[in-house]
C-alpha cells in the first residue's frame, strides 16, 4: 500500500463523524442531563484506558527495540535472572502504582454518575407512561387532574429543563427504550415497571429506538422525541387534550362515518368521536405527528393513503390489517384523517 | 450391496428429506385483493334449509385451520376485542363455553366465522364490518384450537400476553360431536 492510500485510509474515521451530523439519533448529543454525565464518565474511561494502552505499547515497542548484551543474554544459565535492574524495579514500582490510581479514578468517576443519576430520579416534575407494544409507543402524560390525563403515541414531548420520569411498561414482549441523544437505554418488561429518568437540556427533535429485538417490525419502532420549551410544550399538552375537530366538507364527513363505524374503530380510539378501541395508536390528532406507524415513514398524504389502503405490504406483519378499501371510501378516510390535526 | 453402501445410502435419503422439515406452514399477513376474496357467500350453519347435508367446507378453511400463525393472531384478538368478557378464557360466563366439545352453531372452522362475522341470538354481536373477513377467520381458528381440535404442532405454548392457564399444547385432544355431526 502506498503512502497516499494509507492516509486516505486513515480518513475515513473521520467520515463517521459526518454520520452524527445533528445529533438527530447520537450518545454524543448531550443533549440531556444523563447523557452529559455519561459522556463525561466515558472520556475519564478513555482517557485513563488509553494513556495505559500507550504505556503498554511503548514498552513493548521499546522491549523488541532494546538488542541484549552479551552479559544479560544467558542469565538464566549464569543464575541472575531473578536480580532485577534497579532501574526495572523503579518501573515496576511505578507502572503498579498507576494501575491502581487509575482503577480507583474510574472507581469514583462512575460511583458519582451513578449517584447524580439516582439523585435525578428522587427530583421528578412530569411523569409519563410509556408502554412498548408490537410495534408501536403508547403515551400516556399523568397528572394528578384526572381531566388532564392525556393519551397519544409514537412522539414524546419533552419540556427542556424539566426532570421527566418515564414509567416503562410492556404490553406483549419485552422491548426496549433507547434515545440516545438523552441517554441511556432501559428494558421495557412485561409484568414488570421499569423507569428511566432525562433531564432535558437542548431544544430539538430527536429519535428514539427499540433496542430489544421485538418481533418481525422491530426496525420499525421508532419513537420521535421533541424537545420543547416549557410554555410551548404546556401549549401541545393543551391542545392535545381538545377533542378530534368535527368533519366539515361532505367528503371528510363521508370518512368520520366510516371510521368512527367501520373497523377501525375496533381498534383506534378518536377522542370526542364513537371510535374508542385502546389496542392501536390513539388517532385523535394524528395528522399533528411528524411520523407515522412508529416513524416507518413520515407523515404525508401519500404515505396516508398508502398506509390505510395497504399496511401489510409497508410493515409486514404489522397488526393493522389490510382492509382493501373501495377508491371512494380511501378519499374520503384519508381527506378525514388529515383534519386531525 | 455392502453395509456402507447402505449407510450412506440411507444418511443421503435422510438428507434429501431435511429441506421438507422446514416447510411448515405459510403465513398470510395480509388477505388477498379485493375482487380476488374466494366466494364464501352462504352461512353454513347448523340447520340447512332445501337441503339434508351439510353444504361443502369453505374454500379458505384450509388457509387457516391448524395455521400457526392464524391460531396467534386469533388469540391476540380474542383478548383485544374482549371476547373473554363474555366467554372468558374459553371456560364460558355470559356466553357460553368454548373449550368444550359442545356447539351450538357448528363447530367446523367456517360455521364459527359465520358465528362471529353474523352474530348469534342472546348476546352474541356481529362483527362484520368490525373486523376484516381476515381477522374473523383468525379468530376462527382460535376459537376452534381451544377445544383441542388442531394439531399440536399448530398450537402455541406460550400464550401472547401474561398467563398462569395451562399452555394449549397440554389441552387434551377432543372429538368433535356437535349438533351438526348429529344431524349428518
Amino acid at each position: 500500500m502506498s503512502g497516499r492510500r494509507y492516509a486516505r485510509a486513515a480518513l475515513l474515521p473521520l467520515l463517521l463523524g459526518a454520520c452524527s451530523y445533528q445529533h438527530y439519533q447520537s450518545d454524543f448529543g448531550a443533549a440531556a442531563t444523563e447523557d452529559r454525565q455519561f459522556l463525561t464518565l466515558f472520556w475519564i474511561f478513555m482517557a485513563v484506558c488509553g494513556v495505559m494502552y500507550a504505556l503498554v505499547i511503548a514498552f513493548l515497542i521499546a522491549g523488541l527495540a532494546h538488542r541484549r548484551t552479551e552479559a544479560e543474554a544467558n542469565v538464566v544459565e549464569t543464575g541472575r535472572h531473578h536480580r532485577s535492574h534497579p532501574l526495572m524495579r523503579t518501573t515496576l514500582i511505578g507502572w503498579t502504582a498507576l494501575i491502581g490510581v487509575g482503577l480507583a479514578a474510574l472507581a469514583i468517576a462512575s460511583f458519582f454518575a451513578d449517584r447524580s443519576m439516582a439523585e435525578a430520579a428522587t427530583n421528578e416534575k412530569l411523569s409519563i407512561t410509556l408502554t412498548g407494544n408490537q410495534w408501536w409507543w403508547d403515551i400516556v402524560y399523568n397528572s394528578n387532574d384526572a381531566s388532564k390525563t392525556m393519551r397519544t403515541a409514537n412522539e414524546l414531548h419533552l419540556p427542556v429543563g424539566v426532570p421527566t420520569r418515564i414509567l416503562l411498561n410492556s404490553a406483549d414482549v419485552i422491548h426496549s427504550l433507547w434515545i440516545p441523544s438523552l441517554g441511556g437505554k432501559q428494558d421495557l418488561i412485561p409484568g414488570r415497571q421499569n423507569d428511566i429518568t432525562f433531564v432535558p437540556q437542548k431544544i430539538g427533535i430527536f429519535r428514539g429506538q427499540c433496542a430489544e429485538f421485538c418481533g418481525t417490525q422491530h426496525a420499525h419502532m421508532a419513537l420521535v422525541v421533541v424537545v420543547q420549551s416549557y410554555p410551548d410544550f404546556i401549549k401541545w399538552w393543551d391542545h392535545q387534550l381538545q377533542p378530534a375537530v368535527a368533519p366539515r366538507t361532505p367528503l371528510q364527513l363521508a370518512g368520520y362515518q366510516y371510521v368512527t363505524n367501520g373497523p377501525c374503530s375496533a381498534c383506534h380510539n378518536i377522542g370526542g368521536t364513537p371510535a374508542s378501541g385502546t389496542v392501536a395508536p390513539d388517532l385523535t390528532h394524528l395528522a399533528s405527528r411528524k411520523s407515522l406507524a412508529a416513524s416507518t415513514m413520515p407523515m404525508s398524504e401519500g404515505n396516508l393513503y398508502g398506509w390505510v389502503e395497504d399496511p401489510q405490504s409497508l410493515k409486514p406483519g404489522v397488526k393493522m390489517p389490510t382492509i382493501g378499501l373501495e377508491p371512494d371510501k380511501l378519499h374520503a378516510v384519508v381527506a378525514y384523517l388529515e383534519t386531525l390535526k | 450391496m455392502s453395509s456402507r453402501f447402505r449407510v450412506r445410502l440411507l444418511l443421503f435419503g435422510a438428507g434429501a428429506m431435511m429441506p421438507g422439515a422446514c416447510d411448515r406452514e405459510e403465513h398470510h399477513s395480509r388477505a388477498k385483493p379485493v375482487g380476488e376474496t374466494v366466494p364464501g357467500g352462504e352461512s353454513p350453519d347448523t340447520i340447512f334449509p332445501g337441503t339434508s347435508s351439510a353444504p361443502p367446507l369453505d374454500a379458505r378453511a384450509k388457509l387457516y385451520d391448524n395455521n400457526a400463525n392464524a391460531i396467534a393472531m386469533g388469540q391476540t384478538l380474542y383478548t383485544q376485542m374482549n371476547c373473554v368478557g363474555c366467554h372468558s378464557h374459553g371456560g364460558g360466563g355470559m356466553g357460553p363455553p368454548l373449550m368444550d366439545d359442545e356447539w351450538r352453531y357448528g363447530g367446523r372452522i367456517d360455521q364459527i366465522a359465520t358465528t362471529i362475522a353474523e352474530g348469534r341470538p342472546n348476546g352474541m354481536p356481529a362483527w362484520r364490518g368490525k373486523l376484516t373477513e381476515h381477522q374473523i377467520w383468525d379468530l376462527a381458528a382460535y376459537v376452534r384450537s381451544l377445544s383441542g381440535l388442531p394439531s399440536k404442532d399448530a398450537v402455541s405454548s406460550r400464550t401472547e400476553s401474561m398467563s398462569t392457564g395451562t399452555p394449549q399444547t397440554l389441552t387434551p385432544h377432543g372429538d368433535i360431536k356437535n349438533s351438526d355431526t348429529a344431524q349428518q
